[in-house]
């Protein structure tokens, strides 16, 4: 009894999909992120150039980083969503 | 004494107190206690996340570190926000498929073993304690100057009210106190952020015409066989503290006032930089400034801009939010940062701030204070730091037990990335409420966590009363998340599944409230124990101990069918041990005990990058050895 959830759990069809693609993606993310570390290592310096609207490239990829975390965890929903309705639809058939 | 931040303040304890009497009722059964029912909707526990991580690291400790170390502290808003990367993609639908009410029952849910229960729990227990070590200090940090009380009652208030909390109303009460505060805190930061960009830029900011601008000495001087003479011969030095790689200060009688300089060589002549102290004599007198510490003598709020693209004169009003951080950035631009440094003179314990002139291209990309062009050691430090700060969120006990307060795992999906807007954009904010400390003359230079809510005080009392509540409900809200983590680890993990007393519902609850007392009263004794250090410092120690001691299980329980119990166990006790470890023999710590940081064995301050592997590698061997002799995981 101890390993039942607080709330009633359903089947969930699609979390096998749901984890290959959250891996996927965050292995993409890491990469962004690892990018932005090596920069600061390997050529601190570059940090210090302009590269856009007068911003330099410390701002630039920092605000990026965590724009692009909010763009790729609402692509990610959006494709859980759309297979969560496509299996359950397809159950609903079955 | 102005009333009005203590009503504001007391209007917002009264309400989060109110409501947690109101929640009360919810809070009967364990699923209540522990999880709210698994019925909160996705869109308020998004914002609950918010609040509950939002906390003193982030709202004080980030901008105060940003306040006196430039873009390095606006590393710890990029690496927690990438966090959040990890909660969604890889832990939020598992570990709510998995658990029930806490992080053990996820980890335990294919095992059922005895030591899984026993390490989960610890571990809960010792990332939950590190985490409320920074909570509570900035508490301590907060009432000191709202209400004009020691930093230990500041601490032993918030510790007080969080029990009441707690102990009352579990997790029902606390996510809606996080829903309040998350987003009174973005709303309010916001409006800061505005406020900063509408003043623009000063050469002599003065808070908005309520406080002078002290124009700092600076004595030219020469030196004659070895000896400093300063060129103004009303001024006598009294002695001369070299301190290596930090700075050489002069001490000096000018009248009947005594004041530290800090001998700088500017164009190949010496110049004297008039600096700040606080003196602690023999007798138990202390000196702020030349004169005896008072209620309004005390040590002077520090920062400001010396040139703005090349120009001294500086008025500049209504700034884009792009245009304020290219100016500031400019290598043409100067900013007078204050640093501190603590050594004994003339048996007198001397603390002496000294300005320190950095260019804006320097204050605006990594290497002020993790030195990221330094030795390959700094170097290990700053990849270890964001190391932790990466891999450190998706394994924090108070953020996965708030997976449990939503009904499915889809909600807990869509609450994670409600919260990483609403994370998201509060750390943008915090650059700006950062510099905006920077360079408007209201940082503290004893204590930098303080430098938002001055910040907002420069504005108006109104504000800083507003904001110093929501920053409160902050430290409230995050303690109590916390406190119900370590609760759950005692009563539910340790008591009821390790000891096998098969307690009771009712008996559940109740032992829940007596563990939330008793690592309440651990967490205010810490608190008072810590106090000065930069929370957002702590906090990223904390990330560093759960990233080893927690997420290597949860990624290979989920990922690698070949985990076994004994490697889980194996793992957590070697990432605990390990990092902890680290962080003890480090400079930082050394400072604590009284000691030199170089004297530490252990150069560097963030542990992750040795702990984290080190616990993987742990799970991976014990794993492979024990293939027959324990159960596998059914990934």
């Amino acid at each position: 009894m101890f390993h039942e959830p607080a709330a009633k759990q359903d089947r969930d069809p699609a979390s096998g999909y749901k984890t290959r693609l959250g891996v996927w993606m965050f292995l993409f993310y890491a990469l962004v992120y690892a990018g932005f570390v090596a920069i600061n290592l390997i050529s601190p310096k570059a940090m210090e150039s302009v590269v856009f609207s007068g911003l330099n490239l410390a701002v630039v990829y920092g605000f990026g980083l965590i724009v692009l975390a909010l763009i790729m965890a609402l692509i990610y929903n959006g494709f859980c969503v759309r297979e969560e309705r496509r299996l359950a639809a397809h159950d609903g058939e079955v | 004494m102005d009333w009005m931040p203590i009503l504001v303040f007391l209007g917002f304890v009264g309400a989060v107190l109110g409501m947690s009497f109101y929640f009360a009722r919810k809070a009967r059964s364990a699923a209540g206690y522990y999880a709210a029912g698994g019925t909160i909707h996705w869109s308020v526990n998004g914002i609950a996340f918010a609040g509950d991580y939002l906390s003193a690291a982030s709202f004080l400790g980030i901008c105060g570190m940003i306040a006196t170390a430039g873009y390095d502290g606006f590393l710890y808003s990029i690496g927690y926000l990438a966090g959040w990367i990890v909660a969604l993609f890889v832990v939020a639908e598992p570990m709510k498929r998995l658990g029930k009410y806490t992080f053990t029952d996820a980890l335990d849910s294919t095992f059922n073993s005895k030591g899984i229960q026993l390490a989960a729990a610890i571990s809960t227990l010792v990332v939950s304690i590190f985490y409320l070590i920074p909570q509570m200090v900035g508490a301590g940090v907060l009432v000191t100057p709202l209400l004009g009380l020691p930093h230990a009652i500041g601490v032993i208030i918030v510790g007080g009210i969080v029990i009441v909390i707690v102990a009352t109303a579990g997790m029902t009460s606390t996510t809606y106190v996080q829903f309040l505060k998350g987003g009174l805190l973005v709303v309010f930061s916001t409006i800061i952020v505005v406020a900063v960009l509408i003043r623009g830029f000063s050469a002599e900011p003065d808070q908005g015409g309520k406080v002078p601008f002290h124009k700092y000495a600076s004595i030219a001087a020469t030196e004659v066989d070895g000896t400093l003479v300063p060129e103004d011969p009303t001024v006598k030095v009294l002695g001369v503290k070299d301190i290596p790689k930090i700075a050489t200060l002069v001490k000096t009688l000018h009248g009947d006032k005594t004041t530290w300089f800090k001998k700088d060589v500017v164009d190949g002549r010496i110049v004297l930089q008039e600096c700040q102290y606080e003196a602690h004599g023999a007798g138990g007198a202390v000196y702020v400034n030349g004169a005896e510490k008072s209620e309004t003598n005390v040590l002077r709020q520090a920062g400001s801009l010396i040139k703005l693209e090349g120009s001294t004169v500086i008025e500049e009003k209504s700034v884009g939010p792009f245009e304020f951080l290219a100016k500031l950035g400019s290598p043409d631009t100067q900013v007078k940062i204050w640093k501190s440094v603590k050594f004994e003179h003339d048996g007198e314990k001397v603390a002496v701030y000294y300005p320190s002139i950095t260019a804006g291209n320097k204050i605006m990309k990594p290497g002020t204070k993790f030195k990221v062009e330094g030795t390959p050691l700094e170097k290990l430090d700053f990849v270890s730091l964001m190391l932790a700060l990466f891999l450190g969120t998706a394994a924090l006990p108070h953020i996965l037990i708030r997976y449990y307060t939503v009904p499915t795992p889809a909600a807990a999906r869509k609450s994670t990335i409600v919260a990483i807007a609403a994370i998201g954009f509060f750390y943008v904010l915090t650059l700006y409420m950062g510099l905006g400390a920077m360079v408007n003359e209201v940082v503290n230079p004893a204590d930098n966590n303080m430098s938002a809510p001055l910040l907002a005080r420069s504005f108006g009392m109104l504000l800083f009363a507003i904001i110093s509540a929501i920053a409160f409900a902050t430290v409230l809200g995050t303690v109590s998340g916390l406190i119900v983590a370590a609760s759950g680890a005692v009563a539910h993990d340790l008591m009821d599944r390790f000891g096998g007393m098969n307690l009771t519902d009712n008996k559940k609850v109740l032992a829940g409230k007596i563990s939330a007392i008793v690592v309440g009263i651990i967490a205010i004794i810490l608190g008072i124990i810590f106090q000065g250090v930069n929370v957002s410092f702590l906090v990223g120690l904390a990330f560093a101990v759960a990233a080893s001691a927690n997420l290597p299980s949860i990624v290979m329980l989920l990922f690698w069918k070949k985990t076994t119990y004994q490697g889980i166990v194996a793992s957590i006790a070697v990432g605990i041990v390990s990092s902890i470890g680290i962080i003890l023999f480090s400079p930082t710590m050394y400072e604590l005990y009284g000691r030199l940081p170089t004297e530490a064995p252990i150069p560097f301050a963030n542990p992750g990058i040795f702990s984290i592997p080190a616990s993987f590698l742990t799970l991976v061997i014990v794993s492979l050895l024990t293939q027959k002799k324990g159960g596998t995981a059914q990934a």
